[in-house]
């Protein structure tokens, strides 16, 4: 069988991205929490957000680490796999790419190192001068990146000259027409991924009963949050929905598994998209809410997917599934948000096991969520890399062999689970030390200003008999 | 083209930052690259906090390369990437493998010989692959159309082995001079033992790339032959810098072997910048065939020129704050 590079770069580059992708998702809404915190602190004096601060600084610090290291790849991916797209649209993507990593470096440079080793060493408002900048430079990270892709998949304010594209309106190319809804459905997921995950951390330290107050506390508070935002995600989806069945109707087609334009078009619950014959396969449908979704009418009319030429139909069956697979899991956390505030009652919801159970494992489905939408728009962008104007085919770059795309593909999986793996049995570490850990002073001088040093937590086996013995004495180091 | 020159600033800035990439991420590769050869383990603590603060943001100046290639001359990061696609895996992977080392070997106990493997390893290799990314560039592209359309192993020749090897010298070099600048006792003692063993390969490797580069580039012979009075001045202060270092060294002075060996590696640089200039992509494509459109060029400036003094003035600042020697037993772990 002959080897594709285009469908290899395809995979390489989604293998890269959705990894490097999974830190940054979290950094961001885990920054604001982290703000969020300091300003408690700032206020009420309470030393309570203080400790809880620090422990998710810790975490912080290990996930930035890993999102930086990942990017470095990423930075290089557009010239090795994608030279001709690179060449194309470097007029703009250039400048995108460029401005993303200076606003990173710049957060680095001016106020990562006073979170992670300013502590006490700075006033308080500085302190949280420092955590509210960094939450709000790693939105403005988003704004570059998120723009670039938008304009991937509505591309606005340019011309054609001679096969390369020149900008000539930069705010038509940068608030294209879907980056307004990208944007914020894209940072709303990282909130919510945020949300979750101290949710889960929390739950599961409630349920060893280990620094109860601080937790429930955590717990309370990002309940609040998913409470607020899981509703407010879906509606936001809804309205980017409706942005794409603007501007790329085969795309909302392909994410219903609609063939067939028509009115009164049912939502499909299941269904096995059959892209050979054009058609579904099986079908569980709830009639007419397809068209309601869509249209906001009863018989309104749904693009089908047999509109747009057979070869520049985006594969139906993953756009569909990955999409609902999103949905899904919105809905259980929207579930979960109005069990929350059910359980509130009493105080419930911080002392059901089964209520922290189920949250504990709801921390990695935020990942799947986005993951999932990323893959439901991107793959629905297929076979374009520009929409409508450059092809994935016309963008690969043109020496590319399959042979040199695999070795890469293999490379790339066999680093990144070596790598990452320490990251990740790391990160575990750290959260099974949790807030008892109170580390010793080390003078300011005599510490790195890096991300990954932000963090205290031995990497093997030696700290562990430690805190195991405390957690069999019960509470340890008494409670707040 | 207007009052001012867009490609010659983005040139500019372009080639400081590759300069300062190769200089500050240099000394950290080096340390990684004689990991190996250190007397001790307690050396091996002491090396690697001399960089560990340092080295991240050593690095963020290659990522800004890339994006910086990308936005002003778009041609470069094109034709260079598709044409060294295995050896910028190998890179990257290296960088990978000695960044996470950084971070985990000061927590890690019993899986610290590991962490060790992956710092010298992932440093050494690079080191070589950055080596070859310079030999590729003196020999040129095989390019038809602004398209790469040579093989994969096209990058990898004698000559770019050579260069591999000789860049990883150099590192080595700079390196243990900026040992003997941090360290003190018997790891300083070691560091200026192999200094003049380590300027002697650079050297020869350095002779050695001269006399072929002529033959491996019809541009470089005609004008190192007719520019020979003007161009020649570069490789003699090279030279120069070199003796200086062996010289210090015999004096014991701690301070200058390293300096010389920024300068040997300045003098070096700009000795291929004249020997190629304008050509970007050679042998066809000069700087200009490269750019990409001025207002993109423009609207990038912007921002950069108020950002990277910034992060220069942050970079002097940790360099500041981490001066004077790193003693054993002393550090974060």
């Amino acid at each position: 069988m002959e080897l594709d590079p285009v469908l290899l770069s395809r995979i390489q580059f989604a293998f890269v991205v959705s990894f490097h992708a999974i830190f940054p998702v979290f950094t961001i809404g885990l920054a604001s929490f982290i703000a969020f915190l300091e300003g408690l602190r700032l206020r009420t004096g309470n030393p309570l957000y203080e400790r809880l601060s620090k422990f998710w600084i810790e975490v912080f610090a290990v996930v930035f680490g890993m999102g930086v290291v990942s990017g470095i790849v990423m930075s290089f991916q557009f010239g090795t796999n994608w030279s001709n797209f690179a060449q194309a649209t470097a007029n703009f993507m250039g400048p995108m790419l460029s401005y993303e990593v200076l606003t990173a470096f710049f957060l680095e440079a001016a106020f990562l190192g006073v979170l992670l080793f300013g502590r006490g060493k700075v006033p308080p408002g500085v302190f949280f001068f420092a955590a509210l900048m960094v939450a709000v430079g790693t939105m403005i990270s988003t704004f570059w990146i998120l723009s670039a892709n938008s304009w991937m998949h509505t591309p606005g304010g340019f011309e054609i000259r001679d096969g390369t594209f020149h900008i000539v309106a930069w705010s038509e190319a940068i608030f294209n027409a879907s980056f307004p809804w990208r944007f914020l459905h894209m940072v709303m997921a990282s909130f919510l991924t945020g949300a979750l995950v101290v949710c889960a951390v929390s739950a599961w330290f409630l349920l060893r009963n280990r620094e109860v107050e601080a937790h429930r506390r955590a717990l309370s508070m990002s309940l609040w949050m998913l409470l607020f935002l899981a509703p407010a995600q879906a509606v936001v989806g809804d309205f980017h929905g409706l942005n794409t069945l603007e501007h790329q109707p085969v795309k909302v087609a392909a994410m219903e598994g609609n063939w067939e334009r028509a009115g009164g078009v049912p939502l499909l619950l299941f269904a096995l998209p059959d892209q050979a014959n054009q058609t579904n396969r099986f079908e569980v449908g709830i009639p007419y809410l397809a068209s309601l979704i869509l249209t906001h009418e009863l018989g309104g009319e749904v693009p089908g997917i047999n509109e747009t030429a057979v070869e520049e139909q985006p594969p139906v069956a993953i756009v569909f599934w990955s999409f609902r697979v999103m949905v899904a899991i919105g809905l259980l956390m929207i579930a979960f948000a109005i069990t929350g505030l059910i359980l509130r009652r009493g105080g419930q919801y911080w002392q059901k096991p089964w209520f922290l159970k189920g949250l504990t494992y709801m921390g990695i489905t935020p990942f799947i969520a986005v993951l999932a939408g990323w893959i439901t728009t991107e793959v629905g962008r297929s076979p374009w890399l520009v929409f409508g104007e450059m092809t994935q085919a016309q963008g690969v770059t043109p020496s590319l062999t399959g042979g040199m795309a695999l070795f890469t593909l293999i490379g790339y999986v066999v680093v990144y689970a070596m790598v990452f793996t320490a990251g990740i049995y790391y990160l575990t570490r750290i959260f099974k030390a949790g807030l008892e850990t109170e580390h010793t002073a080390i003078p300011q001088v005599e510490r790195p200003k890096r991300p990954l040093s932000g963090s205290h937590v031995s990497f093997d086996d030696d700290q562990e008999s430690d805190f195991r013995g405390s957690e069999q004495g019960g509470t340890p180091h008494g409670t707040l | 083209m207007g009052p001012f020159d867009l490609n010659l600033i983005w040139a500019g800035i372009i080639a400081f930052g590759i300069i300062m990439y190769v200089l500050m991420d240099g000394f950290d590769l080096g340390v990684g690259i004689l990991f190996p050869f250190a007397p001790d383990n307690d050396a091996r603590d002491v090396m690697m906090n001399s960089v560990a603060p340092v080295w991240d943001g050593n690095e963020t100046w290659l990522i800004l390369g890339g994006a910086g290639l990308l936005a002003a001359f778009p041609l470069v990061y094109s034709i260079i990437l598709p044409a060294l696609y295995i050896g910028v895996f190998l890179m990257l992977a290296g960088l990978i493998f000695r960044g996470v080392a950084f971070e985990f070997r000061f927590k890690a106990k019993s899986s610290r010989y590991l962490w060790d493997w992956s710092f010298a390893g992932g440093s050494s290799l690079a080191a070589f692959a950055q080596g070859a990314v310079v030999g590729s560039y003196i020999e040129g592209y095989n390019t038809v159309d602004k398209v790469f359309v040579g093989g994969p192993f096209d990058w990898l020749t004698p000559f770019t082995v050579l260069t591999g090897f000789g860049l990883m010298a150099g590192y080595a070099l700079l390196g243990s001079t900026w040992i003997i600048m941090k360290s003190e006792g018997y790891i300083q003692r070691w560091a200026y033992r192999i200094t003049p063993y380590l300027v002697m390969v650079v050297l020869g490797v350095f002779a050695i790339i001269s006399l072929w580069t002529p033959f491996v580039d019809e541009l470089v012979q005609h004008r190192w032959l007719s520019y020979f009075h003007i161009i020649g001045i570069l490789p003699t202060l090279a030279v120069l810098c070199a003796w200086k270092i062996i010289h210090y060294v015999r004096k014991r002075q701690e301070g200058v072997p390293f300096v010389a060996t920024m300068g040997m590696f300045v003098f070096t640089f700009l000795g291929l910048l004249v020997s190629k200039w304008p050509y970007v992509v050679p042998p066809n494509y000069t700087l200009y065939d490269a750019a990409s459109a001025p207002e993109s060029q423009l609207f990038l400036l912007v921002g950069l020129l108020f950002v990277v003094p910034v992060v220069v003035a942050y970079t002097a600042w940790s360099y500041w704050i981490f001066r004077g020697k790193v003693r054993v037993g002393e550090g974060y772990h």
